[in-house]
């Protein structure tokens, strides 16, 4: 289990990250949304070392991470980079020795990877002779060759071509199976919902939100669409707990709030007519998010 | 950072420190020696020394030897030339010859001279110019004939007699401070090892710089970080490509030795032996004196094309120096300038050594510009490293020396 605990890091007057916490537990795919510039890099960064925080912790099963705990962890920043003028297999071996395994391990490792992700035929060739989309398989494999305990992936998606990002995703269900935790950040918010376990939306900052997106969009305001043909234009106004957000023909559509009961709402409806559609619908994580981002900006 | 855990095995700490600090120097180590340009380059210096030991070899034995061929009453003459030009440091080879082969025979290059006519009155026949020391010692045949002539001439009964009085009446030289061709020797030697390091220095911190940049711009540094410390990878780096330049040293060294003491060239074998040994040391010195101070002033930017304006600074210290220095050395090795600019830190690793071989040096100057180096060493180490782990993963624009430091204390 990889825990966040109350992250602070500033850059002069600028606060990069205010007492940021989050906890995956193993086995588990944590999205991690944000605007750019929220502080998710910053965050990431931390959690590798490469960064020093001002204030806070990050622990890996209960304990201070140490030099060698770390040296297990994958990662893969937001910049890429690989040697451009090594050789593929040479790089990766190279990777997984520093990252402390024995050269035998790590030459098996690497031809694993290589096998596994397409690339038994370039691993010979330069990096720099790669093409882009190859480029990023041997990223990807740079952060799994060490079999590693951990992985945080900055942005993994991005870049990639449709068949990339179903070998990708298929890659990190199967380390999650194998009981890894997983932090990733991304901007796909639809890829994040189908594929992640629990998010965490960090705005400005600070994190807004953390859990599963149904614990997230049931906390947060959801969506009525009500059809009653022949009511009277406006029926829906005033009703507690909700807000009109458009009225056309005989179709409203209304915001209810968390805890407003819809039944209420039914009811009303009842009254001046025929209801002959009724349906509540959940945000998606995308419009939680711009929900979410619109609130902070209007606060 | 988050420090390692108190009480947690300090031993695997420093065997997983060591483990990185190997790694990445086995990988500078390979890369450089698998690189065609390694090879081409120590192959064009040996070839280069080689060169210059031809030269020397072939500048000597013109310079030792000339053929005369004698011909008409100058034929007597041939066992006092041989006798005078050895007093002068010449070795004359001497032949008869018949007098209407002469002109033939100087055209040809068979001989260098060719001598007729008269004690009294030489006729000397040459391609271009009579060899300066060839003219002394024919000149002492004619003034010694000339003279005992005239002593004769004055009513002198002998006359051999007095010119041989005359001959041995000699002038009483104290030396204060004089060359022999040994000093020369040494003088060469340390000029060229001064060199030599100027080169290995320059050019391995040179790849230090490059090494820094190529990761700093191709983006794998901040991989690299999330499992090594930046000391482990700026330690490795500098240990790797020092190794490299250390191995091209000696070769260069070992092979240049062995053709000049082979070839006859050098004749004090012992005092660049001594040389080279005192050269490896002074690589080592020099090389951790600036190879931080190359890969700190790297870490301010990130692409290659940025990396000549902050490299100029440190490579006009150097060159400076050495320009400075050598022209000093060569001069008078002994002169208080010398002296002063050999102990200083960033000059010393380069200019010391050639002043060990030139001889002139007491054991208090070698001791303290040592001294002086290891202190200039950790000072600028602690430097450079700071100004490393604060640069390193600033991306885009450079970033100011100075913003580099002060970072250092937040």
């Amino acid at each position: 289990m990889l825990e966040v605990i109350e992250l602070t890091k500033r850059y002069g007057d600028i606060t990069a990250l205010e007492k940021v916490s989050f906890t995956v537990r193993s086995g588990e795919l944590f999205g991690f949304v944000g605007s750019n510039g929220a502080g998710k890099t910053t965050a990431m960064r931390i959690m590798l070392g490469v960064l020093a925080q001002d204030a806070g912790r990050v622990r890996f099963d209960g304990n201070v991470i140490t030099p060698e705990v770390r040296a297990r962890f994958g990662y893969m920043p937001e910049e890429r980079g690989l040697y451009p003028k090594m050789k593929v297999l040479d790089q990766l071996t190279y990777l997984a020795q520093l990252h402390g395994r024995s050269a035998n391990a790590a030459h098996t490792a690497a031809e694993h990877w290589l096998a596994r992700l397409d690339l038994r035929e370039r691993r010979h060739d330069e990096v720099q002779k790669l093409s882009l989309g190859n480029q990023q398989r041997v990223q990807l494999a740079a952060a799994l060759v060490h079999e590693p305990t951990v992985l945080v992936l900055d942005e993994p998606f991005s870049g990639l071509d449709p068949v990339a990002v179903d070998m990708m995703s298929g890659v990190l269900r199967e380390q999650a199976a194998a009981g890894v935790p997983i932090v990733f950040s991304s901007h796909q918010l639809d890829l994040v919902e189908r594929l992640c376990d629990r998010v965490g939306i960090i705005r400005n900052g600070q994190m807004v939100a953390t859990g599963t997106v149904e614990e997230l969009s049931a906390g947060a305001v959801s969506q009525l669409r009500v059809v009653v043909p022949g009511a009277p234009a406006g029926w829906a106004r005033g009703l507690d707990g909700t807000r009109v957000l458009s009225e056309q023909d005989s179709t409203t559509l209304l915001e209810l709030e968390p805890d407003a009961d819809e039944q209420a709402v039914l009811r009303a409806a009842m009254e001046h007519g025929p209801v002959t559609e009724f349906s509540k619908h959940r945000l998606s994580l995308a419009e939680l998010f711009r929900h979410v981002v619109t609130e902070g900006s209007a606060a | 950072m988050n420090t390692p855990e108190p009480g947690g095995s300090l031993h695997n700490a420093f065997r997983s420190a060591t483990r990185s600090v190997t790694l990445v120097a086995r990988r500078e180590l390979r890369t450089k020696l698998r690189n065609r340009a390694f090879l081409l380059g120590t192959v064009a210096i040996i070839a280069a020394i080689g060169g210059f030991i031809l030269l020397q070899m072939t500048l000597l034995a013109g310079a030792g030897t000339s053929t005369v061929a004698l011909a008409g009453q100058a034929t007597h003459i041939s066992a006092e030339l041989e006798r005078n030009a050895e007093q002068l440091g010449l070795t004359v080879e001497t032949t008869t010859i018949d007098g209407d082969e002469a002109r033939t025979a100087v055209e040809a290059g068979d001989v260098d001279a060719v001598v007729e006519g008269s004690p009294s009155e030489f006729h000397v026949l040459v391609e271009s110019d009579l060899n300066e020391r060839l003219e002394l010692a024919l000149s002492a045949i004619t003034q010694q004939q000339v003279m005992t002539a005239a002593l004769a001439q004055a009513g002198v009964d002998n006359p051999a007699a007095v010119m041989a009085q005359a001959s041995e009446a000699d002038v009483d030289v104290t030396a204060l401070s004089g060359t022999t061709p040994e000093d020369n020797q040494r003088l060469i030697v340390g000029a060229i090892m001064a060199f030599l390091l100027f080169f290995s220095i320059t050019t391995y911190g040179a790849y230090v710089a490059q090494g820094v940049v190529e990761e700093k711009s191709s983006r794998v540094v901040e991989i690299l970080l999330s499992t090594i410390r930046p000391w482990q990878l700026l330690l490795g780096k500098v240990a790797g490509l020092g190794l490299v330049g250390l191995s091209q040293l000696v070769i260069i060294g070992g092979a240049g030795l062995v053709l000049a003491t082979a070839t006859g060239v050098l004749e004090v074998t012992g005092v660049a032996v001594g040389t080279l040994a005192w050269g490896v040391l002074w690589y080592l010195l020099g090389f951790f004196l600036y190879a931080t101070i190359y890969a700190a002033a790297a870490s301010l930017v990130s692409r290659q094309e940025d990396l000549q304006s902050v490299l100029t600074p440190v490579t006009i210290i150097l060159v400076g120096g050495f320009v400075a220095g050598f022209n000093v050395m060569l001069h008078d090795p002994g002169s208080t300038a010398a002296v002063v600019l050999s102990l200083v830190p960033l000059l010393a690793p380069i200019l010391l050594p050639g002043r060990i071989a030139a001889g002139d040096i007491a054991a208090w100057e070698i001791g303290t510009a040592i001294g002086l180096t290891l202190l200039a060493v950790a000072a600028l180490t602690w430097l450079g490293s700071t100004v490393y782990r604060n640069a390193i993963l600033h991306m885009g624009s450079r970033i100011k020396l100075t913003a580099a430091l002060r970072q250092a204390r937040t």
